[in-house]
């Protein structure tokens, strides 16, 4: 897949290219603490550990995970806030 | 007269002022050029130190020396606080109604805890990251009789990220050799899927967290603290009972740099080039040490190997000629020790290619950071690291 193929427009993208490991991890848990139940937060990342910690990490605090979406460079996590 | 300024005298900005001095000393001599570090307290603290307070007993009174007993004869010494950092007109401003022009401008602010930020932080939870924290966390240590430890992270990215392993381990220790470990748990809690950002040092550190008995728990980023139940609560939604709870405060950049625009909310790391360590696309603006964004430990170690890039770059335009191709780029090098507890330590050595491949545990180590600590003020500020690291 090379685009993304969403039914719902991502509330809030949060571009963390050029951040390592666990910045887009991170910038993830911030949108998710001040963002509302039902957002749907799109972590761009050019860290290739982003693709297995964010799902890890969404399974962990029972939110959903839409999707992961490689691009060119990057990869486009999307994920929906549950609590 | 070409003005350099430096904010900030710790590490960083100590170093770099003398480093440039010494390059630029014809200039300055001649009247051409000047060298200002700005700080708020006029005192140089070596907060590595801090951590020695709370598990071994470090005098805090050595930890501090005056800044300008530091620094070359050569570089001037402002005493007070910045209040407004203005671009446009290439000034600072400072508490008192006073001002200072530059024309180049090197950053040096560090970071700043802001244990505040959590509610409860400060009654319930101890830290190290300041001399008052350590001291009441080694009285708390001396009070305990047995229970549940936790140490955490309470916000990331934060101070010398080994630091809260390191207690983590150094508290195991002492509770075995204090009779004590029998009676006690002791969890570790990591924000992040490992115990470690840097995957081999995890590699490293996990067998000896297994080794010790001390429980990893991964993912738990600080969301809450009861104070009622004893109880910190994770925002992935773990909850974990404590006796003697352990957190790392979280952290931001100067508000300075906040107010100012030049470090963006709401954690205000300055955006900093990773090889020339200019801010943004600003040619007379450096940062180095704590206050960039670069995903490098927040270290002294970091601002130590900083600082010649720096000098380098400033240098070079004062005297307008190129910068030396070699001195002039920063690779990413860190080096710093690691505490694994019972006198024994490792080594973290890398740059931005190179990930650490930490020796195995051994006495050497540990012997070899307290050595660094002892000899922190002949070395470091002073511009003399170059011989430790050669002997590494």
């Amino acid at each position: 897949m090379t685009t993304l193929e969403l039914e719902t427009t991502p509330t809030t993208t949060i571009d963390a290219r050029g951040s390592f490991c666990p910045g887009p991890l991170m910038e993830l848990i911030r949108a998710i603490r001040e963002g509302q139940v039902g957002d749907v937060l799109a972590v761009i990342s050019s860290d290739n550990g982003s693709k297995t910690d964010i799902p890890a990490w969404v399974a962990k605090a029972g939110h959903k995970l839409i999707g992961v979406f490689p691009h060119e460079g990057y990869d486009e996590i999307v994920v929906e806030k549950l609590k | 007269m070409q003005n350099v300024l430096v904010l900030g005298g710790g590490v960083g900005g100590t170093l770099v002022a003398n480093l440039i001095s010494r390059k630029i000393k014809k200039q300055i001599e001649a009247g051409d050029a000047r060298v200002t570090v700005v700080d708020e307290k006029g005192e140089h603290v070596y907060q590595p130190g801090f951590m020695y307070i709370a598990m071994g007993n470090q005098d805090p009174k050595s930890l501090r020396k005056p800044e300008r007993r530091l620094l070359d004869d050569r570089v001037e010494l402002v005493i007070g606080e910045v209040t407004g950092i203005d671009e446009e007109t290439r000034t600072v401003s400072l508490a008192g109604d006073r001002t200072l022009e530059y024309d180049y401008l090197i950053l040096a602010t560090g970071s700043r805890i802001l244990p505040e930020a959590i509610e409860h932080f400060e009654d319930e939870a101890h830290h190290f990251y300041s001399e008052e924290a350590a001291l009441k966390l080694r009285h708390a240590l001396d009070a305990f009789a047995g229970g549940r430890v936790v140490v955490g992270i309470a916000g990331m990215p934060y101070k010398c990220p080994p630091a809260p392993l390191e207690v983590a381990l150094l508290i195991e220790a002492e509770l075995r050799e204090r009779g004590l470990r029998d009676k006690s748990e002791i969890h570790f809690c990591s924000p992040i899927a490992r115990a470690f950002t840097i995957e081999s040092v995890s590699e490293m550190v996990t067998p000896e967290l297994e080794k010790k008995g001390i429980e990893l728990h991964t993912f738990f980023n600080v969301e809450a603290i009861d104070p009622e139940r004893k109880a910190v609560m994770s925002l992935e939604g773990e909850e974990l009972e404590y006796d003697l709870l352990v957190l790392v405060p979280p952290h931001k950049g100067a508000q300075v740099l906040l107010d100012s625009g030049l470090g963006p909310a709401p954690g205000g790391w300055l955006p900093t080039d990773p090889k020339t360590l200019n801010v943004g696309e600003r040619p007379n603006v450096w940062a180095l040490g704590d206050a960039t964004n670069l995903p490098l430990s927040k270290a002294g170690s970091t601002a130590h190997f900083e600082a010649p890039v720096v000098a380098e770059r400033v240098a070079a335009m004062v005297q307008q000629r190129k910068p030396h191709a070699k001195e002039s780029i920063y690779t990413g090098k860190v080096m710093c020790f690691f505490e694994v507890g019972d006198g024994k330590g490792t080594l973290l050595r890398f740059d931005y290619e190179n990930p650490p491949n930490p020796p195995k545990p051994s006495r050497l180590w540990h012997v070899g950071k307290i050595f660094f600590n002892k000899t922190y003020y002949r070395i470091v500020p002073k511009g003399r690291g170059g011989t430790i690291e050669k002997r590494i």
